[in-house]
């Protein structure tokens, strides 16, 4: 088939694409180097609706390739070039078009498309030139690969192979072209590492320095000594000298080291990277053709697979659902926020504080019961400030502002008399709670929204002994809270729409991902996790061992393993809300009695680290007391996957958020739960769990899954 | 506290090409500050002795001082550019001789001891500014009788000028015109004007102009070589009916930018900078603004007076070719024949364009590569007719010439 017929094919499977012109301009190089043909990349958008590929988009581009060719083939110009509109060069492949394909065959030609069209870049009569004006993302940068030279935009903001963090592999050509550009090593920092890293993003200066480009110009003029670059290239004036790679041992200690970065990040749990790399170690022996035809059966492979519709799945979550929070309201209710109160200047407190103050910019004030406490508080964020000043983050006419801006008093009403928002971080105990809030209450001006940081009590609870319940939100942050993008804003029984709006205003201020959550026990994340947890507690206290319980989750592709993760929040935290939750629903979650004794003890976690590697601290066994039921791993995993399904769907019946994909956006940014897997639901679909547990999926065929 | 005027020099000028202004020229989709920008940008590139941080000042002219021309330009643009935050810069009008006025108030200061070095330049997008735009002229103009109607309309007042000088005909005129197309023709035909221009990227997202897409601009495109008197005999008079300016003997409505060094010949000497051409003096002399083009024969007088020469001692002339009538005007007062040699070499206005507030340092660069040519050439001139009745003339040295920096 050709390339022609193959591209009109899959345009057909694509109707609502953007489609992308390659516009076919013809310039005199300066210094009379010559006639050369320049292609513009443009979807006719600004640079808000950034230039992507569909298959009308790569037929555009063929059209303008056999233009070109015919003029190169004739003597007409002496060079090709490819560009793009202002600010963007291209972000790749179009991912709407690739949800829509079903079959293996359309997954084919679309890898094979793009490779059809692209290599024709290195095959015409005369040198071709990348210029990446702009942010180029995968199918973009591989455009570029496959052209004789490329030079880079020092203003370039965003540059990056991210197929790997989506559930792809570089397919058009980055895989076989990248290491056997600047090596093995890079390539894999590039392709594996970077996308691994929350899809990292390099800056035109580092695309340079890699050696991707042969030659870096700024972006107040860069298109136009790029051209008179070019003009001194076709002229032999410039000789462009790129090292020569390492073929030898280096790449394989490179393909080697992408597989422990794989490991580290995914477990094992995600199949691309390891792709990719497949395809990364065969490209050693230089033979492109053979790494483009790898690429191409990768491709169709994981676009039939449900990691990488997870992975797109994931992405819309953070990306839109994220940005416009279901069920929030209309945002012309909310009321501006001015000041800022924080009861408490503890630790999280005083976290909290040095968050407002970034982002608000507006004056914020920490109470405590004490001067000492009080001074703590405010001292911790001048130095925190000082720390960004030291970094130079901030400015010191930034640093003088915002330290300014914090202060800390002792009596409530001489701090919140004019606060928009208050919000008390606390101890954990409802009646200190609603005593806080009780005298805030009395100080505070009529409109001020009072919120609560609370895990796991109840808002409704904690505002119903106030005159103006309707004003309480819950504000639910996760530790590291500079870190973690989730808030649960949750909404108590009295919670006007005001207050919940102010709440949603101020989170996007804060730059923060809100999900509208009911006021149920724990609210999401919280409940999920300690369910979770609550389960490998106790198929280890019936008798599994630690490292059986803990291995079994690894398929999940958690940031870290369930005990680790214990120890980062606190055994004794950890423990405080499986103890309100086995309050609330006695019959599913337990308070484990070995979590209690290591408490008691004073332990902070299980492990020790002392041979570099965790182990199991000998104190802490020697507290075990366990059963005589030992589980395999595959029965572990299946008896905390099916207990998570049940919550889950307990939850959605409950109303706790408004649908499975607001889970899925609470564990992904709440609690760093794999991307790649969608968060949880996808692959509880996937793996037949839901169906097994609640008799039906969370989500419908298509939504995380190949569209049926 | 002593003071010692300094002598002062134009390092080095560039410009962009010129565009044709209007929804089918080159600049269409071009903003006026980058234009000037780059033009910066590569005046810096090309001389590396220059420290940046040690530009005292950015002069940036424009007529219409709004939108992308607006913003304090000089400033603007600088930071643009790249240049230190430390560069101060300001903008400056004097309509067509603003760029000149940008030098020779630079120069001025340069001087006086304030600067050692100044980026001067100007641009002039006419597609995205037409000229009066924005404009609020005081209704005392017209009924206190302060100037004539046709004060505000260039092309009226060539007209007007024809009829001060009825000697200078409409043959006469198109005759200076085709002269001046082939005077550029060949100046391009040997690189003369090429070395001194930035190449500059455009966008075209218009199928209706031509190929779509990014480019690159590498020459004026006003030019018409091969104009004949032919083609410009049944040219329309559009100011005057049976009237002597047509589109053909006048420059045209333009884009385009220009900038330039200048500094203390110590500093340039310091630095290893090119001194290019010595300021001698300068003047601006204010003529009845319905004949504008009569401004530099005044401006000329004075300009001479106050460096103690007379026209004779002048050998290269750059005369801003507004309309063909008032080089022609000028040359007649003077005595020189319209084909002198010494006038226009590289051809004018007519060919190249005019973008108001960015010309005068075209005719500066230019006339700085004729002394470089010809350093038997001891002084030349830049002059030019401004609207509202004025003249701008700048004296200059040529430091090739064997006694240059001597007494005359």
């Amino acid at each position: 088939m050709s390339t022609t017929e193959l591209l009109k094919g899959a345009a057909e499977l694509f109707p609502d694409e953007v489609v992308t012109s390659a516009h076919v301009r013809h310039l005199d190089l300066p210094f009379n180097a010559g006639r050369f043909a320049l292609i513009t990349l443009d979807n006719g958008f600004d640079h808000t609706k950034p230039t992507t590929f569909g298959p009308a988009s790569l037929a555009n581009l063929n059209a303008a390739i056999d233009q070109v060719e015919k003029e190169a083939a004739a003597g007409e110009i002496i060079g090709v070039g490819v560009t793009g509109k202002p600010f963007i060069f291209a972000v790749g492949a179009d991912l709407k078009g690739v949800e829509l394909l079903k079959e293996h065959k359309d997954a084919l030609a679309i890898g094979k498309g793009g490779h059809e069209v692209f290599k024709r870049l290195s095959a015409l009569a005369v040198p071709t030139f990348a210029y990446y004006n702009g942010a180029a993302m995968g199918g973009g940068v591989e455009v570029g690969l496959h052209c004789s030279y490329r030079t880079v935009s020092a203003s370039l903001p965003a540059f990056s192979l991210p197929e790997v963090f989506l559930g792809l592999v570089p397919g058009w050509g980055g895989c076989a072209l990248l290491p056997n550009l600047i090596g093995a090593d890079k390539a894999v920092s590039v392709i594996i590492e970077n996308s691994l890293n929350q899809n990292k993003q390099l800056k035109g200066v580092q695309v340079y320095e890699l050696g991707i480009a042969d030659a870096l110009f700024e972006g107040a003029d860069f298109l136009e000594q790029s051209l008179i670059w070019t003009a001194s290239v076709l002229k032999g004036e410039i000789v462009v000298d790129r090292p020569v790679i390492d073929r030898g041992e280096a790449w394989d200690q490179a393909v080697a080291k992408g597989r422990f970065i794989a490991d580290s990040k995914v477990h094992g749990a995600a199949p691309a990277a390891y792709r990719a790399l497949d395809i990364i170690a065969a490209a050693k022996n230089g033979d492109l053709q053979q790494g483009f035809d790898a690429e191409d059966k990768a491709l169709a492979d994981l676009i039939m697979g449900g990691e990488l519709r997870a992975g797109i799945y994931a992405f819309n979550l953070v990306q839109k659902r994220g940005k416009r929070p279901a069920g929030a309201p209309d945002k012309s209710l909310a009321r501006p926020v001015t000041k800022v109160g924080v009861v408490g200047a503890g630790l999280m407190a005083s976290q909290l504080a040095l968050l407002f103050l970034r982002r608000l910019e507006v004056p914020v004030v920490l109470t405590d019961i004490d001067q000492e406490r009080v001074d703590k508080g405010v001292g911790y964020v001048h130095a925190e400030i000082d720390k960004l000043l030291g970094k130079g983050r901030i400015n010191q006419d930034k640093a003088n502002r915002l330290k300014a801006l914090v202060s800390g008093v002792l009596d409530k009403a001489e701090g919140f008399s004019d606060a928009d928002f208050i919000i008390e971080a606390v101890f954990e105990e409802i009646g200190v709670k609603q005593q806080v809030f009780a005298e805030v209450e009395a100080v505070a001006p009529a409109h001020a929204i009072l919120a609560t940081n609370t895990s796991s009590l109840s808002v409704t609870e904690m505002a119903s002994k106030l005159k103006n319940p309707e004003r309480v939100v819950g504000f639910h942050f996760f530790n590291p809270v500079a870190i973690l993008p989730l808030l649960e804003i949750v909404r108590g029984e009295a919670t006007d729409d005001a207050a919940l709006a102010t709440a949603f205003g101020v989170a996007k201020k804060l730059k923060k991902t809100a999900v509208l959550v009911k006021d149920a026990p724990a609210f999401v994340v919280n409940r999920i996790l300690t369910r979770f947890m609550g389960e490998i507690q106790n198929v280890i206290d019936e008798g599994t061992p630690v490292a059986v319980a803990e291995k079994a989750v690894e398929p999940l592709g958690l940031p870290m393993s369930p005990l680790v993760l214990l120890e980062l929040v606190g055994p004794a935290i950890g423990l405080h809300v499986s103890e309100t939750l086995n309050r609330a629903f006695p019959d599913r979650f337990t308070v484990s009695p070995n979590l209690a004794a290591v408490v008691k003890a004073g332990k902070r976690g299980f492990y020790v680290y002392d041979s570099g590697k965790p182990e199991l601290d000998p104190e802490v066994a020697a507290l075990l007391r366990q059963g005589d039921v030992v589980l395999s791993e595959e029965q572990v995993r299946a008896r905390v996957l099916d207990a998570v399904a049940q919550e889950i769907g307990l939850m959605l019946d409950e109303g706790v958020v408004a649908e499975a994909q607001d889970v899925d956006l609470c564990l992904i940014t709440g609690a760093g739960w794999p991307f790649h897997l969608g968060g949880i639901t996808p692959y509880l679909d996937r793996e037949g769990v839901s169906q097994r547990v609640n008799g039906k999926p969370f989500l419908a065929p298509g939504v995380a899954s190949v569209p049926a | 506290m002593p003071r010692t005027v300094r002598d002062v020099v134009f390092v080095d000028g560039v410009r962009t090409p010129f565009g044709k202004a209007g929804p089918k020229g080159i600049y269409h989709e071009t903003r006026a500050d980058d234009l000037v920008v780059k033009a910066i940008r590569e005046l810096l590139r090309r001389n590396p002795g220059l420290d940046p941080k040690k530009i005292d000042e950015v002069a940036i002219a424009a007529t219409t001082q709004i939108g992308d021309q607006g913003l304090t330009l000089g400033r603007t643009a600088g930071i643009l550019a790249g240049l230190p935050q430390s560069v101060p810069g300001y903008s400056i009008d004097r309509m067509c001789a603003s760029a000149l006025t940008a030098v020779t108030t630079a120069a001025g200061s340069v001087a006086f001891g304030a600067y050692d070095a100044v980026i001067a330049g100007g641009v002039e997008h006419m597609g995205r500014h037409p000229m009066g735009e924005g404009v609020d002229p005081n209704p005392r103009f017209v009924s206190d009788k302060l100037v004539d109607e046709s004060a505000l309309f260039m092309g009226m007042t060539a007209e007007n000028l024809h009829d001060r000088y009825p000697t200078i005909t409409k043959q006469r005129a198109d005759e200076y015109a085709v002269r001046s197309q082939e005077k550029a023709a060949k100046a391009y035909a040997n690189g003369k004007i090429q070395q001194d221009l930035v190449p500059i990227s455009v966008r075209n997202t218009n199928a209706e102009v031509g190929e779509t897409g990014w480019g690159l601009v590498t020459a004026d495109e006003p030019m018409r070589p091969g104009t004949t008197l032919e083609n410009l005999a049944g040219l329309k008079t559009p100011f005057r009916v049976h009237g002597r300016v047509t589109a053909g003997n006048a420059a045209g409505l333009n884009d385009g930018a220009t900038a330039s060094i200048i500094a203390s010949e110590e500093f340039a000497r310091e630095h290893d900078l090119p001194v290019r051409m010595r300021l001698v003096s300068y003047a601006f002399a204010g003529v009845e603004p319905e004949v504008m083009g009569y401004g530099p024969i005044p401006a000329t007088e004075k300009a001479l007076a106050k460096a103690g020469l007379s026209i004779e001692d002048i050998n290269l002339f750059e005369i801003n070719e507004a309309f063909a009538v008032q080089v022609l005007a000028f040359l007649e007062h003077y005595g020189i024949a319209d084909d002198d040699a010494r006038v226009n070499q590289y051809g004018g206005a007519i060919a190249y364009g005019h973008p108001l507030a960015s010309s005068g340092v075209r005719l500066m660069t230019q006339l700085a590569r004729q002394f470089e040519e010809q350093p038997e050439v001891r002084y030349g001139l830049t002059t030019m007719c401004v609207g509202f009745g004025m003249g701008a003339t700048v004296i200059w040295e040529n430091p090739h010439h064997k006694d240059a920096g001597g007494d005359k």
